[in-house]
């Protein structure tokens, strides 16, 4: 066992390729470092908190980033955001099998801000551009600091994502709900209610993730492979049909959930026994419930 | 500028755009063409309905109207900061509208986007943003957040961002900035309608914002960096 949650960006890449397969793009030893950071004072990281390169899954060419949360929470910058739209670009050029995303990011970063925000937009565009030319993008999400803002967008643009429990997914996070609309709209303190808002057990009743892995370097890996060899079973790029059918589900679950407030009356309504049970049961035995009760339009 | 004021300089040939609930829809004549008019008025906060209501505005016209043209019109404060949005997954309806535009591009929809008014972080990324290319009057505001929410996150004093931002277009609002850093493909003033047309004919489905960024000097290392990671070369700083 080796926690995913617990490793680094580069750790993680490491341990989910094939031993030995990794080559990195513009590795630390370039120091491509933020242009903007040292005016405001701020430490610069040699690869701008973000790692990609490309290796083997399962002997399949992959390429591969993986956002370092250590560095002021994974937030893109300039640098940050354009090397992942160069890895993206590359992807497509030299015909990858796949695209692995390992999101764990806080969103824009706001010390680059503009710049920053257009540079996930960028990132948007180019994880499309990847589908469209047929090769599938898979997000990986188990980090400490979550997958936010621009990022949680980014992650709702592949074609697949893997989550553990712990990984959160969301846009806005609970401390700016907070401090907008105050502790009684959201209180960032509560952990256990950030957790069913925003974590893989409820991203996956709501179909907004594929799949939970219990936090596992290995079992992110073969759940990688595996949502690989799915996405290859359906149509890669955007369709017409597939998005009017998300548009059906997402307006579906307004109109059966957008009075409730509360995490665990969704769960109850769609049919999840005991659902104050829900946030203690093992991995296995909540897929096992879940998948029964989850909502399937997808 | 209002929507109204607006939608007539825009459409001086006509249009049927209506506001519901702050959302705005319609068609309008461009050139002797209708083009298909989505977007957003009263610096409305994006929340999951408003979303979805462009989304379906968009898919709409990808299956009724082949290539026809359309219009984002942008005026937001930003994603709706609610806990039932994010309950629900507000950036999965994000990710949908931003999915259904690109579909459009793909099916041969020229996209044009205006930020009329306010656009802010997340209601903007998905909407004017996700445009072949998008435009801004003068008097628009466009901004992450404002210096002083900029200043308590970044623990850098309000003063020094004040005067950073007189120089570095990276830190400050505004049109000018992203219009420096590729953001922004031009600025309106004077005929609207014109420009419009203009920009319809012109638009391509690729994405040239960081070459911009780099030409107008805006954004000096985004191009290099995306260049350099395509052809395991350096970066040399432009």
């Amino acid at each position: 066992m080796s926690s995913y949650f617990e490793s680094t960006a580069r750790d993680r890449v490491l341990g989910l390729l094939d031993a030995a397969t990794f080559t990195e793009f513009l590795p630390p030893s370039e120091r491509i470092t933020s242009p903007h950071l040292p005016q405001l004072n701020a430490p610069v990281s040699f690869d701008d908190g973000i790692v990609i390169g490309q290796g083997l899954l399962q002997q399949q060419l992959v390429f591969i980033a993986a956002q370092e949360g250590g560095f002021m929470g994974g937030s893109v910058g300039e640098v940050h955001g354009a090397k992942l739209v160069g890895l993206l670009k590359r992807a497509v050029r030299e015909h990858a099998h796949a695209v692995l995303l390992m999101l764990e990011s806080g969103g824009v970063r706001l010390h680059e801000a503009n710049a920053g925000l257009i540079a996930v937009s960028e990132v948007m565009r180019a994880v499309l551009e990847v589908r469209a030319a047929g090769i599938p993008v898979v997000v990986l999400i188990g980090g400490s600091n979550g997958c936010f803002g621009g990022m949680g967008i980014v992650a709702r643009c592949a074609n697949a994502i893997v989550m553990s429990e712990e990984g959160r997914l969301a846009m806005s996070g609970p401390e700016v709900i907070e401090t907008a609309n105050g502790v009684e709209e959201f209180d960032s303190r509560d952990r256990a209610l950030v957790w069913r808002t925003t974590g893989g057990k409820h991203r996956y009743l709501l179909s907004d993730c594929d799949i939970v892995v219990a936090d596992d370097i290995g079992t992110f890996r073969q759940a990688a492979f595996d949502a690989i060899q799915t996405c290859y079973d359906h149509e890669i790029k955007l369709t017409l049909a597939a998005l009017e059918t998300e548009q059906r589900m997402l307006q579906q679950r307004i109109d059966r959930y957008g009075t409730l407030s509360e995490p665990m009356d969704i769960w109850d309504q769609l049919g999840v026994p005991d659902p104050a049970n829900v946030p203690i049961l093992e991995t296995e035995a909540f897929i096992h419930m879940a998948s029964q009760h989850r909502l399937g339009e997808k | 500028m209002d929507w109204q004021t607006l939608a007539a300089q825009l459409f001086p040939q006509g249009h049927d755009i209506v506001e519901q609930d702050c959302f705005l829809s319609g068609t309008a004549q461009v050139n002797g063409t209708s083009v298909t008019v989505i977007g957003t008025t009263g610096h409305v906060a994006a929340g999951i309905e408003i979303v979805l209501a462009q989304a379906q505005a968009v898919l709409q016209t990808v299956r009724s109207h082949p290539q026809r043209p359309i219009v984002i019109l942008v005026d937001t404060q930003g994603q709706r900061l609610r806990h039932r949005d994010e309950m629900l997954g507000i950036n999965s309806y994000m990710a949908h509208l931003g999915k259904c535009i690109d579909l459009a591009r793909h099916h041969g929809h020229k996209i044009i986007g205006l930020v009329y008014d306010q656009a802010l972080s997340g209601g903007f990324i998905t909407s004017g943003l996700m445009a072949d290319a998008c435009y801004a009057l003068p008097e628009a505001t466009i901004r992450v957040m404002g210096l002083p929410a900029m200043a308590r996150i970044t623990k850098v004093p309000e003063a020094t961002l004040a005067e950073l931002a007189k120089t570095n277009p990276v830190f400050a609002p505004g049109p000018a900035n992203y219009l420096c850093m590729g953001g922004i493909e031009a600025i309106w003033e004077g005929d609207l309608a014109t420009q419009l047309a203009q920009a319809i004919a012109a638009t391509e489905p690729i994405d040239r914002r960081s070459n911009l960024g780099l030409v107008r000097g805006g954004r000096k290392l985004a191009q290099c960096v995306i260049e350099a990671v395509l052809s395991d070369g350096h970066v040399r700083a432009a």
